[in-house]
């Protein structure tokens, strides 16, 4: 049957048919609806799957899962591979039993990513086959035939979907009733396991000579496909990677060009067979990929190992960047550009003696000029410019817990300088006026050991560290543990709003509910944080303003580290019965509702501030409003 | 055929909804089908765009800048910044609706709804602004904004399938309870447009 799925379902679903019977993985946008969609269909394909505390213990069960012969999978953004490259790049050497696929989502854009590191090239460094779907439909038959591969080469393998193949929907083929006979599990003990200095060096051996291995199986994958003019000695052909290739062969359709294209969904290592037929009957070639040029570095290297005359193009020498996203409108410039390219290029052909089909010419849609892709946005050639637009960033939630934490904690520190580091997750957006309480953020969990480094600088000004609560689990603890064995005076908030909310609220250790929904231990936050040393610890609600400004002064005359847990449910999953309204006889018109806290509630009116239909009744501007004038009243 | 569709809005409004409505309408209607919806840190308040590709030739999910046959906006100021979008000549169904953004509320960016809502009527030939809002809460519930949208889509008859047939789709995918205002939504949008 055919069914509507999203890159991330389709992934799932292939993994489902494909045999996984052990998944774990920690959220991270755009790879988080996987292993939400394996832990739905769970219960009916027999699966075990769960969220880990983070990805390096999410990769280490997925490894002990295949140590005894499970087909595993591990999901994760690409930044969380950096959190799991310290088991990644000795399970290379040690290798796999059980099929081990990781899924790591790229992020080019960024959209919602503090970095735009290429999987593809840390596959490469991990020396690991790499696996680039262009579309959902071909991820999901990647995410199937995956086990195998990482079976026959006893390799992990790393499926690498990015952003617009995670969040694509296409009307995808799925086989609801495919069987897999997993076989039955035992872990076999051997030295193999044990990783020595002594087998390292004879695993590395081992593991260059499986480069190899997966080239020569890459040369038939179905992955790659020669398209356009096959029969015709063309001057010029395409070699394009993932997603790439959707874009590729949508400018040549509109563009009306027919050229050769090589569509390779094998990155790393890559076969040298397809590339070097195509190298064999061009003259140039523009090799088209987002971001690092893992496949372009690989063709220059064949083009001169094989002395082929060949001119290659694409990053290296400034036809295409290597930052950002890519679509039609990216790549089709530069295909013009690169077409019409003379100079030093050996026999190269001008644009107009390229192959056209009839009837097609020119940029989108008949019209007609290749420099017109700029003109052609827009509704027509003379329309004016419009009035500005209001920039509109992500904010925190109407009735968001944090905007009152942080608000607390900027009212205790009021006069005192203080610092305050953030960290990843919905929080991160403290950082917007009129809130500005996020003056630093790198990676998970080192919101707690920046202020601790901060602190050795200036140890006169307080500096008060912010995560939340999967944060905390994540990488959270052992910077809490080094700053009360290393005794830094910081202030670490927790901001405990009880699930793991800018992904998509997938639960944690602090709720207990695993990913399959069963109910196990609640880890407390605060009980952890006494046992790890800290001596000053508090809980508080910070919808209660009065209370949490008291306890955050408290924690910030502390002498040594100070822990405060603010715990309140995300006002996304909690169904709000009340809301505030304001009571215009009473209300000044002095707009500190508004311009303290920033709430996408409140608006200036004509007369007096304005609360709209998504406010949640949290009560904060009423005990912000000197006047008395808002008070909360059932929805 | 084929048909491209932008649809932009603010977080919150239902747009990725309406987007996958579209799809699976299309998908019933034995289409190709690609969306790409912006999901995650845009969702809070922030411009969400989603976009709708059906028909034949399909490639990748993202529609090439100034190629969208349809611009369907949810809120009057990303209308305005959906229209480089929109290919010449090309149909723009748009609320009425206003958002103002905290940024505007703090006074750090200007919303100029008048200019804005004269700025869509001077430049746009074949615009259908519709209070989609007021129908809203007419058909019972403020939240059903984007199934009036899809009902005024419909009631152009542009689409490679007919109303009924996008209706039955939007009455299957949300809840039983809620099919009601569901089904009254659509009939207004469609009427809003003259779709009948």
């Amino acid at each position: 049957m055919r069914m509507l799925l999203m890159g991330n379902g389709a992934i799932a679903r292939g993994a489902v048919e494909g045999g996984v019977q052990v998944a774990a993985g920690y959220p991270g946008t755009p790879s988080s609806e996987v292993l939400g969609t394996l832990a739905a269909l769970a219960p009916d394909k027999n699966i075990y799957v769960e969220w880990s505390v983070n990805e390096k213990a999410a990769l280490e069960v997925a490894a002990g899962a295949s140590y005894a012969g499970a087909r595993a999978m591990v999901t994760m953004k690409q930044v969380g591979l950096n959190v799991a490259a310290d088991p990644l790049m000795t399970l290379a050497y040690i290798g796999v039993k059980g099929g081990l696929v990781l899924v790591v989502a790229d992020d080019p854009g960024p959209h919602s990513s503090q970095n735009e590191q290429d999987t593809r090239k840390f596959a490469a460094f991990a020396k690991l086959p790499v696996l680039d779907p262009a579309t959902p439909a071909e991820a999901k038959e990647m995410a199937r035939q995956a086990f195998a591969l990482s079976e026959q080469l006893a390799l992990p393998v790393i499926l690498r979907p990015v952003t617009r193949v995670c969040h694509v929907c296409q009307d995808v083929a799925v086989d609801e009733n495919a069987a897999f006979a997993a076989p039955a599990g035992r872990f076999e003990k051997s030295p193999d396991w044990t990783i020595f200095p002594g087998l390292a060096a004879k695993k590395h051996v081992w593991l260059n000579r499986q480069q190899e291995a997966a080239r020569q199986l890459f040369n038939s994958s179905p992955f790659n496909a020669l398209y356009g003019s096959k029969d015709e000695l063309s001057p010029a052909g395409v070699i394009a990677c993932g997603v790439s290739f959707n874009y590729v062969q949508e400018a040549l359709q509109l563009s009306g060009i027919s050229l050769p294209v090589l569509k390779t969904g094998t990155p790393y290592p890559l076969p040298d067979e397809p590339v070097l037929a195509l190298l064999r009957r061009v003259d140039r070639v523009l090799v088209v990929e987002e971001l690092e040029p893992v496949v372009e570095e690989q063709v220059i290297r064949l083009a001169w190992r094989h002395g082929l005359p060949v001119r290659i193009s694409g990053k290296h020498d400034g036809f295409l960047p290597r930052e950002g996203e890519f679509s039609v409108d990216r790549v089709q410039p530069v295909l013009l550009a690169w077409l019409c390219a003379d100079g030093a290029a050996k026999g190269a052909a001008s644009g107009p003696e390229l192959p056209r089909k009839e009837g097609e010419a020119g940029v989108h849609r008949g019209q007609p000029d290749p420099a017109g892709v700029e003109a052609a946005a827009g509704i027509s050639a003379s329309t004016p410019e419009p009035p500005p637009l209001p920039v509109r960033p992500p904010v925190l939630c109407a009735g968001c817990p944090h905007r009152a934490s942080f608000y607390a904690f900027k009212k205790a520190a009021e006069g005192k300088d203080a610092v305050f580091t953030g960290d990843i997750g919905c929080y991160t957006l403290g950082n917007a006026p009129p809130l500005n309480t996020v003056d630093t953020c790198l990676c998970m969990g080192a919101s707690v050991n920046i202020a601790a480094g901060l602190y050795r600088v200036e140890p006169e000004r307080p500096h008060v560290a912010f995560l939340g609560d999967s944060t905390f689990f994540h990488t959270g603890l052992p910077g809490l543990i080094n700053a009360v064995y290393n005794n830094a005076r910081i202030v670490l908030v927790v901001l405990d709003n009880r699930t793991t909310a800018m992904t998509g609220h997938q639960p944690h250790p602090g709720l207990g509910r695993t990913a399959m929904g069963v109910q196990g231990k609640e880890l407390d936050i605060a009980r952890l944080a006494a046992a790890c040393g800290v001596e000053f610890v508090r809980r508080a609600d910070p919808y209660d303003l009065e209370a949490a400004i008291n306890v955050a002064a408290e924690a910030l005359a502390f002498p040594g580290p100070a822990v405060v847990v603010m715990r309140r449910e995300c006002v996304a999953v909690t169904k709000s019965t009340s809301r505030c309204l304001i009571d215009p006889e009473k209300c000044l018109n002095c707009r500190l509702c508004i311009e303290e806290l920033g709430c996408p509630a409140i608006f200036p009116g004509p007369e007096h501030p304005e609360i709209k239909g998504q406010c949640n009744g949290c009560g904060l501007c009423a005990q912000v409003c000197p006047a008395g004038a808002l008070e909360e009243a059932v929805k | 055929m084929s048909l491209d569709i932008v649809i932009t809005g603010v977080g919150g409004q239902g747009n990725v909804l309406a987007s996958r409505i579209l799809a699976r309408a299309a998908m019933a209607a034995g289409l190709a089908v690609r969306t790409s919806e912006a999901i995650g840190m845009a969702q809070r308040e922030g411009v969400v765009t989603s976009q709708v590709r059906m028909g034949d030739p399909l490639w990748g999910a993202l529609i090439p800048s100034g190629g969208a046959d349809v611009l369907l906006g949810f809120e009057l100021a990303e209308t305005v910044r959906g229209l480089p979008r929109l290919k010449p000549g090309g149909v723009v169904v748009a609320s009425a609706a206003v958002i103002v953004p905290v940024t505007a509320a703090l006074g750090l960016a200007a919303y100029q709804e008048e200019d804005l809502r004269n700025y869509l009527r001077r430049n746009v030939e074949n615009l259908h602004l519709v209070d989609a809002g007021a129908l809203a809460e007419e058909a019972g519930h403020p939240r059903a904004v984007n199934t009036v949208m899809l009902g005024a889509l419909a009631g152009l008859s542009i689409m490679p399938f007919d109303a009924e047939h996008l209706l039955r789709t939007v009455l299957d995918i949300v809840p039983a309870k809620y099919r009601g205002i569901n089904s009254r939504a659509f009939e207004l949008g469609r009427r809003a447009v003259g779709g009948y």
